[in-house]
């Protein structure tokens, strides 16, 4: 080991002026790369459950309670309950996934394990270590989403070619609820406060026409609902898998749009003033 | 002297009102080991955090190997090695793989990483546990793989914050031989730190440090000499008499302190100050004659009573 006169070089450091809160050295795939690291040393356990939770979801909702149901009907198509309700459990799986890696994952990287403290001492700025995680989230949520999608498809679930772009659909859901779901954790200090995160989602999860139609609901209710995320998301990923079309399949599209961007600039502003003051 | 590697001039930081860092200036050349002394919430941290380039000083000059942290924070965080005061080793990896992982946040190339990591494993008595799970690691090995960690790219200043708190005197000593031999290859050390033997042992020069303002300083053998005596006498009479025989020893060597357990009186000689006080006729139970140290000094700067 030797003491070097010489500046380590540095790519990040090559392009990129700032001070103290330098947003970004172009170097997220460090966190990537330590993300996979990460999960081939312990965390291939939770990987793994969440994997199955959304099949058994489907096995038990969509074909045992489908077939006292039937039919329902989607834009004036009569759709079976199971190709109903697979794309709904696809995105709160997307949604689940992210939540998880942006909240759980996340506040324990930043109070227990002070791991973004250690990064930021680096040239890493906050919009590395955000895009890093989110990406490395997202990730992991497409190879659930793809082995979701096989078994949909295996059980016939699939009902136009439209259905190969649900993939890319959950991961633009996935990068909306994971880039707003990590600036909101970096408010939260105690375990207490991160019930109230699953206090939020529950009823989401419940009311968001995952299950039954929207039309159930009063005229009134059905703007609240539609308001929400993952109605957004659920909308989206069953029109895509029914192949029943509309253009507000792009009003989908531009919400999470929307909703990546605010994510991202808030998450990096409350990074920067957590860890580089 | 060649120009410093840090230099800081009416160095401040406000917290909403309060200064955490009030007007601190100093340098410190390259190669030094200089520490910064102080008690609990003196500024210690605050000060190691506007160096590390993540903290923007409230006012005041601060220039890190000749480039300003306000401007060019990342450059400056390139060429540094930081040492927190509570390890953030990454629990989910395993010990190589932390210095893998930290090498490349810096953008080093995986080859590079690889070699490094071997390196410093090696310098870091770790290559037996390159595999183990860190949390697995003792205190004191859990301090060497920081150590090593901060050391990957190569910097040219190592910050290190409380190195040796909570650690057990072998550990301890391991330690301070690492940062030594740091030190003998040309790495610029700052240390903070409120155990006085460990900055005796480290730092060619220190400051001490109290409310966020410097109280004095120097080498620590010169801050011995200007703040206190060569030598110590500690007499112990039983809380309840040692009031009444600090009466009688008044006058005796350069200065007498009472403390509720016990008399110090500073004397350079300090043999002579105990026979005089025998010859007072004054009878401690116990009585101590020992070197001035650091630690004399911090107490003298700072003040006896618990700082919150």
């Amino acid at each position: 080991m030797t003491a070097s006169t010489t500046p380590a070089p540095t790519r990040g450091a090559l392009r990129r002026g700032g001070g103290v809160g330098a947003l970004y050295s172009g170097n997220p795939q460090s966190v990537i790369a330590r993300g996979f690291m990460a999960t081939k040393s312990t965390n291939y356990i939770v990987v793994l459950t969440g994997f199955f939770e959304p099949i058994f979801y489907l096995l038990s909702l969509g074909l045992g309670l489908g077939s006292y149901i039937g039919s329902v009907d989607v834009g004036g198509h009569p759709i079976p309950y199971a190709a109903f309700i697979a794309p709904g459990l696809l995105a709160v799986s997307a949604m689940n996934g992210a939540i998880y890696d942006s909240t759980w994952n996340v506040f324990f990287k930043m109070h227990f394990g002070k791991l973004y403290q250690g990064m930021l001492a680096t040239t890493l700025g906050p919009l590395d270590v955000a895009l890093g995680e989110i990406v490395y989230a997202l990730i992991r949520g497409g190879v659930y989403a793809i082995t979701f999608m096989i078994v949909m498809q295996a059980l016939g679930l699939n009902l136009a070619w439209t259905a190969m772009l649900a993939l890319p659909a959950v991961l633009l859901i996935a990068f909306g609820f994971a880039s707003l779901g990590m600036g909101i954790t970096s408010y939260m200090k105690t375990f207490q406060h991160m019930d109230w995160i699953n206090f939020a989602l529950l009823p989401m999860f419940l009311l968001s026409a995952t299950f039954y139609p929207l039309s159930v609901y009063p005229v009134p209710v059905q703007w609240v609902i539609q308001a929400l995320p993952l109605w957004q998301a659920v909308d989206l990923v069953r029109g895509l898998t029914t192949g029943v079309l509309s253009w507000g399949l792009l009003i989908h599209v531009l919400y999470f749009a929307v909703m990546i961007t605010l994510g991202l600039v808030f998450t990096t502003r409350r990074l920067r003033s957590l860890f580089l003051d | 002297m060649p120009s410093p590697v840090i230099e800081a001039r009416d160095l401040r930081k406000l917290y909403k009102e309060t200064a955490a860092v009030d007007s601190l200036s100093f340098e410190v050349a390259p190669g030094e080991s200089f520490g910064l002394l102080g008690p609990n919430g003196a500024g210690k941290s605050t000060t190691m955090r506007m160096v590390g380039a993540v903290s923007t000083r409230t006012s005041g000059e601060l220039s890190i190997l000749g480039m300003d942290p306000n401007e060019n924070g990342p450059d400056i965080r390139a060429q540094l090695g930081v040492v927190p005061q509570t390890d953030n080793l990454d629990a989910e990896l395993r010990v190589r793989e932390n210095l893998l992982v930290y090498g490349r946040y810096f953008g080093l190339s995986r080859a590079v990483v690889a070699q490094r990591a071997d390196e410093l494993l090696d310098f870091a008595q770790l290559s037996d546990r390159a595999k183990a799970k860190v949390d697995d690691l003792s205190g004191g090995m859990k301090r060497r793989l920081t150590i090593a960690r901060s050391l990957i790219n190569n910097p040219r200043i190592l910050l290190l914050d409380e190195p040796t708190t909570g650690l057990d005197p072998q550990a301890r000593h391991i330690l301070w031989d690492r940062l030594f031999r740091l030190k003998e290859q040309g790495t610029t050390l700052v240390v903070t730190t409120h155990y006085m033997d460990e900055a005796e042992q480290l730092c060619d020069r220190l400051v001490v440090v109290d409310k966020g303002m410097i109280m004095a300083e120097g080498a620590p053998a010169a801050l011995i000499t200007e703040y206190s005596t060569r030598e110590v006498v500690e007499l112990r009479f039983g809380s309840e008499r040692n009031a009444d025989a600090a009466v009688t020893l008044a006058g005796v060597g350069d200065r007498v302190e009472v403390l509720p357990d016990r008399i110090l009186i500073y004397a350079d000689d300090g043999e002579a100050a105990l026979s005089e006080a025998v010859r007072r006729g004054l009878h401690p139970i116990t009585s101590l004659v020992r070197r001035s140290s650091l630690e004399d000094v911090f107490l003298r700067l700072t003040g006896r009573s618990l700082i919150e």
